[in-house]
């Protein structure tokens, strides 16, 4: 799995570090999405999927 | 039932459970599945084109193996039967049927024999409403909330001469509260924005059939080459009168939300039992429509859970970006507990009887969400 974010799309919701703290991360000054692991381990399958999925501003891609 | 963030995220979340069987998704309106909360942003602002707006491409949805029924509006549910009946004269039936219509924007009385008046709720009323702001100087803005504040900071940021007028008595008092709505209005001020706050819009006027502006219940009369209605909405129940259904402040579910047997409801329609609660919510925001839909996608498939989410919505106006987690109210207590408003960066807490009922961040997006673990009491079941 790779993971990529779009930085500029980001709303700073935060959704993403909630599900997957392993995989997300935020920025201090905006909160913007910071990516900890664009190749996560396969028990972060799911987690990121989910954070993909619930990502309210589509700021999250995955390539499986 | 609904082709918008939240019918479409059920039908992602039954693929990705590995539901194989047949999924039919009906919309009423021609585009496929595309986001609403650009729509009074990047969209009105000519930033974004309308299909930027689409949640997938055309390839990603082939990919799903969803019938799309695009431009059909339902027209009638038995529930009993899980039997759909739409404007076309389809009649469709299954063995679990979704409700995601969403909102209707609320009018005016007299705004539809009036041209230059406008609603914001679909990306074709975002379309109309950009192509006549190009064309004008001068817009009224009518109603504080979410929706109206971000119409009015964009048509600032385009340059036009912005009146917003409302009821409350402070911009977003009714969703935020008094000291983030005193903020809030001090920003539009700021930017030139002028404000009729506290007062009702009366009736709106109009020579020729179209419309010339707002007169308010104070006898002052605001002229505008164009008008923005943005006094909320209700769900969108019309269709479902007569399908056996729970209607009150939308369609009412249970904690699972499950409407009745085999039936369930999704996103700003659906009224469902918070256990954490303990009491009935309903949430007008895009981050709850796919949310409720995981769950939903889970109870289809028999999973049972129940949806006890911690609310959160973001609005963006000019250069500020506000994050709420929790359902922040009026008679909150409201505290500053990091940075300061004068200062353009803080995070409030709400709490009511001494629980935090909401987190609320002003350009401090990272320091709301870790204050929202206060908030996980609170929106857990005991």
């Amino acid at each position: 799995m790779k993971v990529t974010v779009d930085e500029v799309k980001c709303c700073g919701a935060g959704q993403c570090v909630l599900i997957a703290p392993e995989v997300f991360d935020q920025r201090d000054d905006d909160g913007i999405v910071i990516l900890l692991e664009s190749e996560p381990g396969e028990d972060q399958y799911s987690l990121v999927r989910e954070a993909a999925a619930v990502c309210p501003a589509l700021a999250i891609e995955i390539a499986e | 039932m609904g082709a918008a963030a939240g019918g479409l995220a059920v039908a992602e979340a039954l693929r990705r459970k590995d539901y194989r069987g047949r999924l039919i998704v009906v919309g009423a309106e021609r585009h496929p599945p595309y986001d609403r909360p650009p729509l009074s942003k990047q969209v009105l602002a000519g930033v974004w084109e309308g299909e930027r707006t689409h949640l997938r491409s055309q390839d990603d949805l082939a990919k799903l193996g969803v019938e799309f029924l695009l431009g059909d509006p339902a027209t009638g549910l038995d529930a009993t039967a899980r039997e759909v009946r739409t404007a076309s004269g389809r009649v469709l039936r299954a063995q679990t049927v979704v409700l995601a219509t969403g909102l209707a924007a609320l009018r005016l009385p007299g705004q539809d024999d009036l041209t230059g008046v406008h609603v914001l709720r679909t990306l074709d009323d975002a379309l109309a409403l950009r192509r006549n702001l190009t064309a004008i100087d001068r817009l009224v803005v009518v109603g504080e909330g979410v929706l109206g504040a971000e119409i009015a900071a964009t048509a600032r940021g385009m340059g036009l001469d912005v009146t917003l007028a409302g009821l409350g008595h402070t911009v977003m008092a009714d969703q935020l509260g008094d000291l983030v709505g005193r903020t809030l209005t001090l920003l539009h001020a700021d930017r030139g924005v002028r404000l009729r706050l506290g007062i009702a819009a009366q009736a709106l006027t109009g020579a020729d059939g179209r419309v010339t502006g707002v007169r308010l219940a104070s006898g002052e009369w605001l002229p505008a080459e164009a008008v923005v209605v943005a006094v909320g909405s209700r769900p969108d129940l019309g269709w479902l009168d007569g399908s056996g259904l729970a209607l009150g402040d939308g369609v009412e579910c249970d904690s699972h939300c499950r409407a009745a047997e085999g039936v369930y409801a999704v996103g700003d329609m659906a009224s469902w039992h918070h256990e954490g609660l303990g009491r009935r919510l309903r949430l007008e925001n895009r981050t709850n429509a796919v949310e409720q839909a995981q769950i939903v996608a889970a109870n289809i498939l028999g999973e049972n859970r129940p949806y006890v989410p911690i609310p959160y919505f973001w609005t963006d106006q000019y250069d500020v970006k506000i994050q709420v987690h929790g359902v922040p109210t009026r008679d909150a207590q409201v505290d500053v507990i990091e940075g300061a408003p004068e200062e353009s960066r803080f995070v409030a807490r709400y709490s009511v009887g001494g629980q935090v009922t909401g987190v609320l961040g002003w350009n401090m997006a990272k320091a709301a969400r870790l204050h929202r673990q206060n908030l996980i009491g609170t929106f857990t079941s005991a």
